[in-house]
């Protein structure tokens, strides 16, 4: 599904990811873990082809296409989907407009009708019931005035609504209690499908108890510095970043 | 960032969509300006004395007054007799059925998307088309006879219902009031005249439809509107123009009045040609927008979406005299490429616990720039008196301008004035944000501004808003990729 090689990437000639190989297969469900400023953030965007980024080598390959080539919203319609750390607002933009445009714009792009009001109506009810989303949510203003966990939880909507195949989540955990924690991992559990890979970007390992992941990735200064399957969380969570700073020397 | 005053920059170098020049006969008088031309208009309309009284006092005024400069405008020099005063089609119909009208201008008014003939069967709404400045169709005029409301062309009713005219005409904008106002009072062709009588609450919008067309010809509407006793109205005006190179001056005056617990809603939604991306060509928009409020509670609320012309200059104002009247402004004022809006309002509050809103939406792109201009005066007399005013401008790009010249004055203790503004740019996030959910940038900022504005396009009639909605789009959308 998606092959990144030799993925460097600079920003403001600073560069933050010094060469990323990962390779992710259908319905995996990959961690990257690692300390502040290692680059998880920036790969994400990256991906999801935020403009302010300078690629300086390697390339990305999405669905047998060069993803680097193709615009945002383009990779939006194929099925690449960002779930931010940091939704924005956008005020005087009621959410349920915001996603019937979202939702219609991905359906013109596989040629398909609009859906009806009715149709998607009934949509919204059953994927709001999925993140237990207040339902008066909707009638607001994208993500204005929404609490951190409702903001976190308005993202699994989205995604739940455009059922991507591809979903990042950037640091998805961040800002959440426990219970909302679990919301969004039931969200993200019950959105698990065969033709579906996830990223899931993450400080900690507590968020991994609830999203098992197939594998885990540690980043660390722009590089994939270990590689391993779920158990590394929890060694990682044991011994602290340092122990790979330590392992990578 | 580099990236986004890109697309920015091409999304705002949209060239207007409305630029077409319709080709049916005009009969114009020379250009220039003197006491001679005045008496010939007067009496090309057959005027009465008062009338022509009236003009020559203004003219008289006119010549005295300089042109304002204190607007945050760069005004080209106009020669103002190089004008032709008066045009006008040259048959006047006076159709019963839109099958005699003239085919260019059923044409025209189509390619605007206001097809008279559906308005008519679907809307409900009763239309008195100005093009250039003789109206030529007035419909459901006998509806709103029955219920006594006059609705006709300034010229109609100066000749039906003079009495009126004369009691009304420069009550809310005198002639001395201004330099664009003299120059309408001395000169206007036509315009509109509207009447509700006491009691009465008008059943329908009213709505007018300005066009400019003459090459070379000033435009000079008046529009007045008077309300009595516990009536009710609510008037639409919207207004497009074809393209053309030469500057075109327009000053129009529109005055209102209402009389006790009357209220009249008077929205504007204006899309005149706002030159070319170089600057080149584009409306002069000069109007004095004026209402007041003579009744005990009485409201006059002015709701207007100005997306179009070079130089706007225009300040719809409410003069509250009467105890506990209500005056309200609510405006959206998009500028492109090199327009020019130095735009706001006045609130005079004179009677006793009168009451103003002002809700004001900037939006610049290109290198526009778009300012801001109120007045909020509270007189020593009008106790317990509140405004609250709300400035907020939007930047699309670092190369325009947004400027807020707001002025307060209280004279009295027991009255709070409350004034709040903001200063945003679309961000990069939110357009991102879009993208990543599969909206391309153009649709994003058509979104986000509206959602801006929406506050104020909320307050115009339901089949206003949805034309406002998309000029809003248009006039900042364009040709991206």
């Amino acid at each position: 599904m998606l092959t990144i090689k030799n993925l460097r990437v600079a920003i403001e000639g600073k560069e933050i990811l010094k060469g990323i190989n990962l390779e992710i297969k259908a319905g995996e469900v990959h961690a990257i873990m690692g300390p502040n400023g290692s680059g998880k953030s920036t790969l994400g965007n990256v991906l999801a082809g935020k403009e302010e980024y300078e690629i300086l080598d390697g390339e990305v390959i999405y669905e047998g296409q060069d993803l680097l080539d193709l615009s945002a919203e383009d990779r939006a319609r194929m099925g690449v989907f960002l779930g931010f750390q940091y939704p924005v607002e956008i005020p005087g933009v009621p959410m349920v407009n915001f996603i019937k445009t979202s939702v219609n714009e991905m359906r013109k792009f596989k040629g398909l009708e609009p859906l009806t009001a009715g149709e998607f109506l009934k949509l919204m009810r059953e994927k709001k019931e999925l993140v237990h989303l207040d339902s008066q949510l909707t009638n607001r203003s994208v993500n204005e005035g929404f609490s951190g966990g409702e903001k976190k939880k308005n993202e699994i909507f989205q995604m739940a609504m455009l059922e991507p195949k591809l979903a990042i989540l950037d640091e998805t955990d961040s800002g959440l209690d426990i219970d909302a924690l679990r919301i969004v991992s039931d969200g993200v559990n019950a959105l698990k499908h065969p033709e579906r890979s996830t990223i899931v970007i993450t400080h900690y390992q507590r968020l991994l108890d609830y999203i098992v992941p197939d594998f885990v990735h540690v980043l660390y200064q722009g590089q994939i510095v270990k590689s391993a399957g779920k158990e590394l969380a929890l060694e990682l969570e044991e011994k602290g970043y340092d122990w790979l700073k330590n392992h990578s020397l | 960032m580099e990236e986004q005053d890109k697309i920015l920059h091409e999304v705002t170098s949209q060239e207007y969509k409305f630029g077409f020049v319709s080709d049916f006969e005009s009969e114009s008088i020379p250009k220039g300006l003197n006491e001679d031309v005045i008496r010939v208009i007067s009496a090309k309309k057959n005027e009465p004395e008062f009338m022509l009284q009236f003009r020559l006092d203004a003219y008289r005024k006119w010549l005295e007054m300089p042109m304002p400069d204190w607007a945050y405008l760069k005004i080209p020099p106009i020669d103002f007799q190089d004008i032709i005063y008066y045009s006008a089609p040259k048959t006047k119909p006076q159709y019963e059925s839109l099958d005699e009208v003239d085919p260019d201008l059923i044409e025209t008014f189509n390619k605007l998307g206001i097809p008279l003939e559906e308005q008519k069967v679907l809307a409900g709404v009763a239309v008195d088309a100005v093009i250039d400045s003789v109206s030529v169709k007035t419909t459901f005029k006998e509806t709103l006879a029955e219920k006594g409301i006059i609705f006709c062309s300034f010229s109609e009713a100066v000749q039906e219902h003079p009495d009126l005219i004369k009691k009304y005409l420069g009550m809310a904008v005198p002639t001395s009031d201004n330099f664009f106002a003299a120059l309408n009072s001395a000169v206007f062709s036509d315009g509109s005249f509207c009447y509700i009588p006491k009691g009465v609450r008008c059943p329908m919008e009213l709505s007018t439809y300005f066009r400019i067309n003459a090459a070379g010809t000033g435009q000079f509407e008046r529009t007045l509107i008077v309300a009595e006793d516990e009536s009710y109205v609510s008037y639409l005006e919207g207004c497009t123009a074809p393209m053309r190179d030469e500057n075109q001056l327009h000053a129009a005056v529109v005055e209102i009045i209402a009389l006790d617990r009357a209220e009249v809603k008077y929205s504007t939604v204006q899309n005149w040609y706002p030159g070319n991306k170089e600057g080149k060509g584009g409306v002069y928009n000069f109007v004095t927008k004026r209402g007041i409020c003579r009744g005990v509670s009485s409201k006059i609320s002015w709701t207007q979406v100005e997306t179009g012309s070079a130089i706007t200059w225009k300040y719809p104002s409410c003069i509250l005299m009467g105890d506990n009247s209500v005056g309200e402004f609510n405006s959206v004022a998009v500028t492109n490429n090199h327009q020019q809006a130095d735009t706001g309002t006045k609130m005079v509050h004179i009677g006793k616990n009168t009451k103003s809103t002002i809700i004001s939406k900037g939006i610049s792109a290109g290198v526009s720039n778009n300012a801001y201009r109120g007045l909020v005066k509270v007189l020593p007399g009008a106790v317990n008196s509140r405004n609250f005013s709300q400035c907020d401008s939007l930047l699309l790009g670092s190369t325009c301008g947004a400027h807020t010249f707001p002025y307060i004055e209280v004279g009295n203790k027991s009255s709070v004035v409350e004034h709040e503004a903001t200063t945003s740019k679309i961000g990069e996030d939110q357009i991102f944000y879009c993208n990543q959910r599969g909206i391309s940038t153009e649709d994003a900022i058509g979104m986000i501004v509206n959602g801006y504005a929406k506050e104020v396009l909320n307050k115009l009639p339901m089949e206003f808003a949805v034309e406002a909605q998309k000029l809003l789009a248009i006039s900042l959308e364009g040709s991206v990729g």
